[in-house]
């Protein structure tokens, strides 16, 4: 029988080991070095809060693996024998394969700084980091003040963590506003001030210079380069972006440039060797995605196709339109297609912002064929199915203005904004758009 | 240096205080019951058998002896007292019928039987109590009712009011909750396990060691029906205030969610309004007290020979009330289910829903999500719901033949059997009793025949479901963890399914935590309702056609 190896309990390559499963009789093994068992990395936020235990995270039950028939093994791989298909384990022992599926994720990224390994720094990424957060930001008592590094999606979450146990919190941002490389001014301002609202001390255009410590190699404290101020802290959160997790493979054959280089079949440069998830980098960015995509739905959508090539239906890695979504501490966004953090050439804007300054909604569409291109949307949920007809469909920004009420996905009884929306719509376009009621019909059809 | 008090600390001082006083009024409610001093003179204990029409020569000897005293007994002195009795009265009619059964004097023998006292033997024991006690609280009840309920609701406002500026902005705050000993099964959620278990075997089987809590409430039970507050009015009292108070507190937790604040507005005003206070009024206009939102098979008892029989003597309105109640569970439940999924009862208009969703939310994380408990779930639920059907034939069967018994099961054992094992031990003490440590829903989810019917309609014929937003799930669990019913939401959304099970209350919770904005529920057209296959959006399309068209291998 076939032994298929993953390298990876994420989401990557478990999706792989499902799909392989329901379409195979494989052997399957996964390996990971982290955990026993998959659990869900975007959830670990909420463990540290209570919101969950970790037993909440693992989306299978224990038994879920053995019924499946695929085994699991705990440990670290160190590198990789392509010549005789094998991995070889830091516990020293190894594991032969006859397909190998690398979905090896992230790491956070350190950038050198001094003090950067001192205790009481971590990023937020393995569950060991939350372990250790645990550990040294118990409460207030203990973490008089934590410094968090780095404006992305992760910092914000664990500003958000320490924030919940009433840790004072120090959030450094290298832009001059928050998250601004993805999110246009108008949204990147409402995050600032909802960072602000929750008494998170934001700075905003500055960098760490360095992390101090004490002489037992604990971090004490940090200092920003543009100001040369020092703060005194317990913990320091590393949050400057991920970068693959590939370093185990530098003196394989497999070959890598930031991720696992990849062609658009998931197949590395080595036969019978495929990539996915967040270690994956594609040769050439598909449309207008990024090389490496680390996010959790490019990762289950890898896992699906590898799967299918694996078990002979050989085919593309060819992800649909983009979405994404996030919440930052109260404010939930999502988005469907593309809204750059600048409007490029041929693009045109529609902005609308709640009065409350919680809820906003920005359309990206061509400016010539008035073509809609993306929608970035916070504070109100809408309906991923609407727009990916509407991304597929090629539709106008103002059919997607018309027909706005069937977007939105909000709990009923919620107050409806689309009135509004429409109304200053037409007012900036001199258009004279009549907003449609919801059809049941048309969502359905 | 003085530190500045700031708001969070002076809000947390009111809890505190809150908290002392609510402590202080349970407290006095307990004790309350350890008070009183229980007799009754010769002539009250003559008028009462009388009232009570029973035949025994010795009762009457019997009890004076027992409770015309100038001892000080307390009701449990006093209960048990009675219950000896009661019990002396029986036994000496049971010798005797043993005495001429020996003698095969049948005559003889089957005249004893009149003399014998039928009834559970707490019950009985309530009923002279009632009349017996007297003491502090029986003669300061308006006193009483605020150092008891007065303290409890003060104390319990004080502590859940300061959230609107401790939780901060409004939005999910699940924070700390697997922190706290009370909702982390600690050893305060088994303390209040132990208490509320503790407060409804009392309430079913040792009423009369509760009837100093009836007194409390006379003066209210009085203004409202004209009669004396009986342990059922302690009950459907407490049951409104502790929904009240509750109420409060989701009102601020959920206060950015509309279909929070208007479904706890809806229990809300279908306990009060409905389950409490019509059929008080119904009574003070000796009418049948009946609540008119409880559908049968819930309301068991619904078609059991003392009710028909009491509906049949009221004239029109028992009329009125036996056709209602048969539309109701015929037809109309049936009907909004369809509409509005069983929501629209189990978490906007039933009682049990009710304090489920306002009492009992603090604890919804405790449902167990395991495949074993959906397995035991459906084994459960529905095997009520056919005891109870069954249950049902056997009485309407002997009451309208005459017979006593149908395929050789008695009509009163069946009927006195699932009272006490579904309506007392499984509605009530696991039920509720349950809360802290198996989640709010415990009976809703394993034991409501009612649920179990709505949720045939639901899983079949529905217009309602939770449809799952494309493929923006990133299986945080949030879902599945804060779903009351133990669903496993995350187990369909991150495949792409909608949710549609029998078991879904409707509750909201699980769209309200999720923190990506994956869930909605809505009634929409049946077809598209259910999509069992990995439609993830996102994906490259001829990829899903291949998956699907595996899945359906
Ligand atoms: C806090 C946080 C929040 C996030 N929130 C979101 C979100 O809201 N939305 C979103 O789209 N994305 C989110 N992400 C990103 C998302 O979680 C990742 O894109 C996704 O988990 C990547 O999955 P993966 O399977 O590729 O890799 P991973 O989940 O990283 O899994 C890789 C596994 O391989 C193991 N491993 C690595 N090297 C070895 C080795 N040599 N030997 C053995 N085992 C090894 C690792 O220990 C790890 O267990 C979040 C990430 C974090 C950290
Ligand atoms: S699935 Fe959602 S709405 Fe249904 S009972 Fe569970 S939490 Fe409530
Ligand atoms: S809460 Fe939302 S994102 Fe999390 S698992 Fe449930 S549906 Fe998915």
């Amino acid at each position: 029988m076939e032994h298929i190896v993953i390298i990876g309990n994420g989401i990557s390559g478990v999706t792989a080991a499902r799909h392989i499963r329901k379409n195979s009789d494989k052997k399957i093994t996964i390996v990971s070095a982290e955990t026993d068992y998959f659990f869900s990395r975007t959830a670990l936020m909420y463990v540290y809060m209570g919101h969950m235990k970790f037993e909440h995270t693992q989306p299978y039950e224990n038994w879920f693996w053995k019924k499946n028939r695929i085994e699991l093994k705990k440990g670290y791989v160190t590198s990789i024998d392509s010549n005789n298909k094998s991995l070889n384990f830091a516990e020293g022992d190894t594991l032969s394969y006859d397909k190998l599926i690398i979905a090896t994720g992230s790491k956070p990224n350190k950038f050198g700084w001094p003090g950067q390994d001192l205790d009481g720094v971590m990023g937020m990424y393995h569950k060991q980091d939350l372990d250790n957060l645990e550990k040294y930001a118990p409460n207030k008592n203990v973490c008089k003040r934590a410094v968090i590094v780095g404006g992305g999606l992760i910092g914000i979450e664990l500003a958000e963590m320490l924030h919940s146990r009433h840790i004072p919190v120090t959030f450094l941002v290298r832009e001059n506003s928050f998250w601004n490389g993805v999110l246009p001014e108008g949204e990147s301002a409402m995050i600032n001030r909802e960072i602000l609202r929750s008494n998170i001390d934001l700075r905003l255009g500055v960098n760490l210079k360095e992390i101090k410590g004490d002489a037992n190699g604990k971090a004490t404290s940090i200092v920003i380069a543009e100001t040369g101020e020092e703060i005194q802290c317990d913990v320091v959160g590393l949050t400057a972006g991920v970068s693959p997790n590939v370093d185990f493979l530098k003196d394989s054959d497999i070959e890598i440039g930031r991720g696992v280089k990849v062609n658009r079949f998931l197949e590395t440069n080595v036969k019978e060797v495929y990539a996915i998830g967040d270690c994956a980098e594609q040769h050439e960015a598909i449309g207008s995605r990024r090389p490496i995509e680390a996010v959790w739905y490019t990762g289950r959508m890898m896992g699906e196709t590898v799967a299918q090539t694996i078990c002979g239906n050989k085919i593309e890695y060819k992800p649909g339109h983009w979405f994404n979504s996030a919440k930052f501490i109260d404010i939930e966004y999502q988005t469907y297609g593309w809204v750059w953090a600048q409007a490029k050439e041929n693009e045109s804007r529609f902005y609308w912002e709640h009065k409350d300054g919680t809820k906003c909604i920005h359309i990206n569409y061509d400016k010539n064929t008035r073509t809609f291109i993306g929608i970035n949307t916070f504070g109100i949920r809408m309906r991923h199915q609407f727009f990916d007809k509407i991304l597929t469909e090629k539709r106008s920004v103002e059919h997607v203005l018309e027909h706005l009420a069937d977007a939105n996905f909000d709990p009923e009884f919620y107050k409806l904004y689309e009135q509004e929306i429409v109304a200053k719509f037409n007012q900036e376009n001199g258009t004279n758009i009549q907003l449609k009621k919801k059809s049941w019909k048309r969502i359905f059809a | 240096m003085h530190k500045p008090i700031s708001t969070t600390d002076t809000m947390k001082a009111i809890q505190n205080i809150g908290l002392v006083f609510f402590l202080i009024g349970l407290a006095i409610f307990t004790g309350s019951l350890f008070t009183g001093s229980f007799s009754l003179t010769e002539q009250e204990v003559a008028s009462f058998i009388e009232s009570k029409g029973y035949k025994s020569d010795i009762i009457k000897e019997k009890l004076t002896e027992a409770v015309v005293t100038d001892e000080h007994l307390n009701i449990f002195q006093f209960s048990s007292r009675v219950r000896a009795a009661y019990q002396a009265s029986n036994d000496h009619y049971d010798a005797l019928i043993a005495k001429y059964d020996a003698e095969k004097n049948w005559d003889k023998k089957g005249e004893q039987f009149q003399y014998k006292i039928y009834g559970k033997s707490h019950t009985l024991s309530y009923e002279v109590a009632k009349k017996a006690g007297s003491g502090f609280v029986k003669e300061n009840a308006g006193l009483l009712w605020w150092l008891t309920f007065g303290l409890a609701i003060v104390g319990a406002l004080l502590f859940i009011l300061p959230n609107i500026v401790l939780l901060g902005k409004e939005g999910i705050k699940n924070n700390g909750i697997y922190h706290e000993s009370s909702t982390n099964r600690g050893w305060i959620a088994w303390l209040v396990l132990v208490y509320l278990v503790t407060f409804y075997l009392v309430l079913y089987f040792m009423p009369d060691y509760a009837v100093n809590w009836t007194y409390i409430l006379d003066p209210i039970s009085k203004t409202l029906n004209g009669g004396e507050a009986s342990q059922w009015f302690v009950y459907g009292f407490l049951y409104c205030v502790i929904m009240i108070v509750m109420a409060a507190r989701m009102y601020i937790k959920y206060r950015h969610n509309k279909y929070q604040v208007i479904r706890t507005t809806s229990v809300l005003f279908f306990q009060i309004v409905f389950a409490f206070l019509i059929p008080e009024i119904m009574a003070s206009l000796n009418m049948p007290g009946y609540d008119f939102k409880n559908a049968f098979p819930l309301d068991y008892d619904f078609f059991f020979e003392w009710n028909l029989d009491s509906l049949r003597d009221s004239g029109a309105i028992g009329l009125f009330i036996l056709v209602w109640g048969i539309v109701l569970t015929l037809i109309i439940v049936p009907v909004m289910v369809y509409f509005f999924g069983k929501r629209w009862y189990c978490s906007w208009v039933c009682g049990c829903g009710g304090l489920a969703e306002t009492l009992g939310d603090p604890y919804r994380q405790h449902s167990s999500k395991k495949l074993v408990s959906w397995k035991l779930e459906r084994w459960l639920i529905h095997s009520v719901l056919v005891f109870s059907l069954f249950m049902t034939i056997v009485t309407l069967y002997c009451y309208f033949t005459g017979t006593e018994s149908f395929l050789g099961i008695k009509s009163q054992w069946i009927k006195d059997t699932y009272s006490f094992l579904i309506g007392a031990w499984f509605a009530g003490v696991i039920g509720t009793g349950f809360y802290p440590i198996f989640g709010n829903r415990v009976w809703c989810r394993f034991g409501c025949p009612l649920a179990a019917y709505l949720g045939l309609v639901q899983r079949f014929k529905s217009r309602f479901r939770i449809t799952t937003n494309g493929g923006q799930c990133i299986s945080c669990g949030n879902c599945s963890t804060y779903c009351e019913q133990g669903i496993d939401v995350r187990a369909y959304a991150q495949k792409g399914e909608n949710i549609i099970r029998s078991s879904c209350v409707g509750c909201g919770i699980c769209s309200a935590v999720c923190p990506r904005g994956v869930l909605k529920l809505e009634n929409g057209p049946e077809a598209g309702r259910i999509n069992p296959t990995e439609i993830l959006l996102g994906n490259d399309v001829d990829l899903m056609a291949l998956v699907n068209q595996n899945d359906a291998k």
